[in-house]
């Protein structure tokens, strides 16, 4: 089955909004038929990104799907007067995250039935959070991007604000106020691109493909000049990094995962704090080449701080939740760490290019291992907190011997959390960490050190959680097994650690060439730009002589 | 020309071109007339008087509307009419329709709310309508005396209609002191009128810029004495027009006459009146600037530019932090009204920067300043809908639990869902996030700023207050919402249950809201072309 690009990526952004539209005719008692559409839609979803991975071809390097004229994605007019176009297109960067999302919100639909307070305002929210996330990853006009950023926010809020924990309020107005801080700065870097696209044939432009061609010096007659691009890059960084969240942006996420309610929380971690990563290797790196070889080492030294600040943070907590909300901090400096480590020679030209590549792949690895490993623990912390009500460490304990299976998958995906080889985790971090070398071998120690503390307080956890001789904290009585619906999204989310970490070439496969392509195009860009300093410099000194 | 000529010829420029010119404003008029003559004869007991009022004002667009299309496909052509005083263009038409399509938007609410009364319905109607015949006259004055008078024919009904509510203590206050300002801004700005008549020897916005051309040589300064009375009497006059907008210095009667005024009121002020006051203030700067290449006083207007959009940061600041604190929605409200004059003002001081930007500075001054112009307009249209919205919701909401503090909205989205949500929807395009009308309208002021930078600095800087200030409004917005949604139901909480149509009414409202932030071509294109008009 072929279905047109065009349409093939609208349904797959709108059929969750479409879904949520057909949930505001339902009777808001009837509660059960409508977490079971709201279900059939997320799985609908899914199916479509299936058809999508069926569509994508892993050997073309660039965007997809490349038309018969040879431009590249899917674009139609939405805005004349602005040169705003309704822009979709897909590559082996986007296509494994929008894989992870329509799974992970699929998983955490069927987590939500734990809610059980308004469930009709929550299914809405849940789908149309949905939309907003899989807009952000197929977007390719810079303005359609933002929308979709701030769209999933507003339903951000009130999931948090509405079905969270005790301290919600402050928490999602934390969540709000950072994001939307940041979106700001993104927004005037969209501005300056804007402004400096205007001598584009067809006129100022929000295309994201053209800007990068601008960006990497492979426009004649238009470039961004230095200062314009480490602004830029700095604007679009800070509003990334937020997001991502990187040391020392990250204080709202500590309160948003632990107030959050279990399958948002789970989204949360899974897909949100993907899309810091994802706006840095699709818009933040390849618009502004000299702004990231300039700011590169900054941005090392911060992914370094986050894994072992995130990782010491996580050692000092007792509540459970809080302590996966900062190796979520911890993870994920990972994945700035591996897209950062391009250092340059004399020539300009970036030294040890494939140990770049090594580090961008493993960086998008850990992305999707993290998506998987975050959700399951965040899954797991859920599935006790919905029987005991508390999440007190210290008051844990014993639970092996109360719910066997579930400390089985629990220690499983704790493990790939842990980056035990076999699981998802351990990739990235090894893909990471070898590619550091290269770029600085004191940070390359300093990372590694991250995994021996992720190690002590995992295991220190799994010890005061499920180990020991029994269950001293309250509501010993409410602990029963799972459910069959709570196995089987552990189960499922334990089978793709696994899978991920036995064949990671199931993920490398696809994103292979567009990585490749990434690296080689922002050498490229980087060296255009020196040569352009140096030609000019050149000239300068002819005429003075 | 003997006197009988001249008479013929007034009759016949009155009968055959103005009248028609003017039809929006005369349907207007007729309409108070018969208000008052319904009330004379008792015939008001059998006719509602809103029936009338919605009638009039539905007219009134329908007339906005033909010649808007008509000046659009080049039927009617752009004029001055009653002998110049006013002049009829498609930025006149534009704004007509703005405030008309209000009128009536405002006229039904009043009809959903019940504030005015059966009783007091004529009185309260006549008000309405004058003061947008005032509006109306605003944005098409030609002429310094013509503002001057429409400014007050604007002012003086709103001053009665804030103290409508009789028996209220808060609502004879704020009336008071709405008066007071007002009576000192408009002696201000009479004062800055004259002086500019005397120093240019004319009264007719479109030859000032020759006249001061003429008067002023080269390259003058501060230090010349007529460029100094003129930029005084400039002043003077943006006093005036600052007072209309609430921006700040001027801005200490607005939070104080919303919270007397019933929320009907105070929703058609905090619009209309800035609508046309922003109409004014275009059409006055621009007619001081002239053709902008020609002018001598560049470095001033640069200056000027910048002093406004300096002003204007400091009003959105303002607003924004003040409305922090506020417990009462409609004194929020008033804060917020006056932060998004203090937007919509940055957009004007952009516009002057870019108009009379050096020759050297290699940016299309004709393509820039649309786009400015652009913004404004754009920006009004929007806020019309979520800020009339806001307040429409403020009234039913009055109608059902009697209190307007945001704490008693506690847990409102259980009973009142589609209230709630679409108040959702106004706060956040208040607050200028997408997909909603209110980001749109943002990010083009942000982008003529971000342009004016180029010319200046100092706009940069304002661009990064406007855009800090997005950030700070979100805090407050967001607590009406939070009440409404995350805050539990008290026990002290009435039953509240909205009739059906006055959902609908919020609903209609709120449609453009999210509309204008999906379907932007049209309103985008319509406001670039009355731009284009508009401009030199």
């Amino acid at each position: 089955m072929s279905l047109s690009p065009t349409f093939l990526l609208t349904a797959i952004i709108f059929t969750p909004a479409l879904g949520a539209l057909f949930l505001a005719f339902f009777n808001k008692k009837a509660v059960e038929p409508m977490r079971m559409t709201a279900l059939v839609f997320t799985v609908v979803t899914f199916m479509l990104t299936l058809f999508l991975l069926n569509d994508f071809s892993a050997a073309e390097p660039g965007i997809q799907p490349v038309q018969e004229d040879g431009t590249r994605g899917v674009s139609h007019v939405w805005i004349e007067s602005w040169n705003i176009n309704y822009q979709l297109g897909y590559d082996g960067i986007s296509v494994p995250l929008v894989l992870l999302t329509s799974f992970i919100c699929m998983l955490a639909m069927l987590a939500s039935w734990s809610i059980e307070k308004q469930v009709k305002g929550y299914l809405i929210l849940y789908l149309l959070l949905e939309t907003g996330m899989l807009g952000v990853f197929l977007a390719l006009d810079f303005f359609l991007f933002y929308v979709f950023w701030e769209v999933m926010l507003l339903p951000m809020y009130f999931l948090i604000g509405i079905w969270g924990g005790p301290r919600k309020e402050y928490a999602a107005i934390k969540f709000f106020l950072y994001t939307l801080a940041g979106s700001i700065l993104m927004l005037i870097a969209m501005l300056m691109f804007y402004f400096g696209s205007s001598n584009l044939p067809g006129g100022s432009s929000f295309d994201i493909l053209a800007l990068t061609q601008i960006g990497q010096g492979n426009v004649a007659g238009i470039t961004f000049d230095r200062t314009v691009q480490i602004t830029a890059f700095i604007l679009l960084f800070i509003g990334f990094a937020i997001k991502v969240p990187t040391f020392p942006f990250h204080t709202w996420l500590p309160d948003a995962h632990v107030e959050a309610p279990t399958p948002i929380s789970m989204i949360l971690a899974g897909v949100l704090l993907k899309m810091g990563g994802y706006g840095i290797l699709r818009i933040a790196f390849p618009i502004c080449p000299v702004g990231a070889q300039y700011a590169a080492y900054a941005l090392v030294v911060i992914g370094a701080v986050s894994i072992i600040y995130g990782a010491f943070a996580a050692l000092a907590q007792t509540d459970f939740k809080r302590l996966v909300a900062y190796s979520s901090v911890s993870h994920m400096g990972y994945v700035l760490l591996g897209i950062a480590v391009w250092k340059i020679g004399e020539d300009s030209a970036a030294v040890g290019r494939d140990y770049w590549l090594m580090g961008m792949n493993g960086a998008m690895f850990q992305m999707l291992a993290h998506g998987v490993s975050s959700a399951g623990m965040f899954f797991m912390v859920g599935v006790i907190y919905d029987r005991v009500h508390h999440r007190d460490l210290n008051q844990f304990g014993g639970l092996a011997g109360l719910m066997p299976v579930y400390t089985g998958l629990a220690a499983g995906i704790f493990f790939a959390g842990l980056g035990l080889p076999g699981l998802c985790g351990f990739i990235g971090e090894v893909f990471v960490i070898l590619s550091a070398w290269n770029y600085s071998p004191v940070l390359a120690i300093i990372a590694a050190s991250g995994v021996i503390l992720t190690a002590g307080y995992i295991l220190w956890t799994i010890q005061r959680v499920y180990l020991g001789p029994e269950y001293k904290g309250p509501h010993a009585e409410a602990i029963v097994p799972m459910n069959y619906r709570e196995m089987t999204v552990g189960a499922i989310l334990l089978v793709f650690a696994i899978i991920l970490g036995i064949y990671p070439e199931s993920m490398f496969g696809i994103m292979r060439e567009s990585m490749a392509y990434l690296v080689q195009s922002l050498d490229q860009g980087y060296q255009n730009y020196a040569a352009a300093v140096q030609s000019t410099s050149e000239a300068i000194s002819g005429i003075l002589k | 020309m003997d006197f009988n000529t001249l008479v013929e010829r007034v009759v016949h420029d009155t009968t055959q071109v103005s009248l028609w010119l003017f039809a929006p404003e005369l349907v207007l008029c007729v309409t108070i007339v018969l208000l008052l003559f319904v009330r004379l004869f008792n015939a008001d007991r059998f006719i509602p008087t809103y029936w009338m009022a919605l009638l009039g004002a539905l007219v009134s667009f329908m007339f906005s509307l033909t010649q808007f299309y008509q000046l659009r496909t080049e039927v009617l052509d752009s004029s001055t009419f009653f002998t110049g005083l006013l002049v009829f263009d498609q930025f006149t038409a534009f704004f007509r329709l703005f405030l008309s399509l209000f009128l009536t938007f405002v006229v039904a609410l009043t009809v959903l709310s019940g504030i005015p009364d059966e009783e007091d319905g004529p009185d309260f109607y006549a008000l309405l309508l004058g003061s947008t015949i005032g509006m109306m006259l605003m944005t098409s004055a030609n002429h310094l005396l013509m503002l001057f008078l429409a400014v007050e024919m604007t002012s003086v009904p709103s001053y009665a209609m804030v103290g409508f509510l009789k028996g209220r203590k808060l609502s004879s206050e704020a009336a008071l002191k709405y008066v007071v300002y007002g009576a000192g801004a408009a002696g201000v700005m009479l004062y800055g009128l004259s002086l500019i008549g005397g120093l240019l020897g004319t009264a007719n916005l479109p030859e000032m810029a020759d006249r001061i051309n003429m008067i002023v040589s080269g390259e003058a300064g501060m230090s010349d004495a007529t460029v100094r009375t003129l930029m005084l009497a400039a002043l003077m006059v943006l006093v005036g027009v600052a007072f209309k907008l609430s921006i700040v210095p001027f801005h200490f009667w607005c939070p104080d006459a919303f919270e007397g005024a019933s929320a009907e009121v105070a929703g058609f002020l905090s619009v209309a009146s800035k609508g046309a006051a922003f109409a004014l203030l275009v059409r006055f700067c621009l007619a001081l600037i002239g053709d902008p290449s020609g002018a001598s006083l560049s470095n001033m207007y640069v200056s000027l530019g910048i002093g406004i959009g300096v002003i204007a940061a400091v009003t959105a600041t303002f607003g924004n932090l003040a409305a922090y604190a506020q417990t009462n929605i409609k004194r929020l409200l008033a804060y917020s009204t006056i932060a998004h004059a203090g937007y919509m003002l940055m957009a004007v001081g952009a516009l002057l920067v870019i108009l009379n930007a050096p020759a050297d500075s290699g940016i299309n001054v004709h393509t820039e300043a649309i786009r400015c112009i652009e913004g404004l307009l754009y920006y009004l249209f929007v806020y019309m809908f979520m800020n009339l919205g806001a307040f429409a919701v403020v009234a039913l909401i009055r109608n059902e639990i009697f209190s307007e503090e945001i704490s008693d909205y506690a847990g409102l989205s259980q009973q009142a869902p589609a209230l709630c949500i679409c108040m959702a929807i106004f706060m956040f395009s208040l607050t200028g996030l997408p997909p909603l009308g209110g980001f749109f309208a943002k990010l083009v002021i942000f982008a003529s700023l971000f342009k004016a930078g180029t010319v200046h600095w100092s706009m940069w800087a304002i661009l990064a207050i406007g855009g800090l200030n997005t950030v700070f409004s979100l805090f407050y917005y967001i607590r009406v919402l939070k009440a409404m949604f995350i805050a539990p139901a008290t026990e002290q909480s009435k039953r509240v249950a909205v009739p059906t149509i006055a959902s609908a009414y919020i609903i209609t409202v709120s449609v453009p809201v999210v509309l204008l932030g999906i379907a932007i071509q049209g309103l985008s294109q319509t406001a670039q072309d009355v731009a284009n008009v508009i401009l030199p």
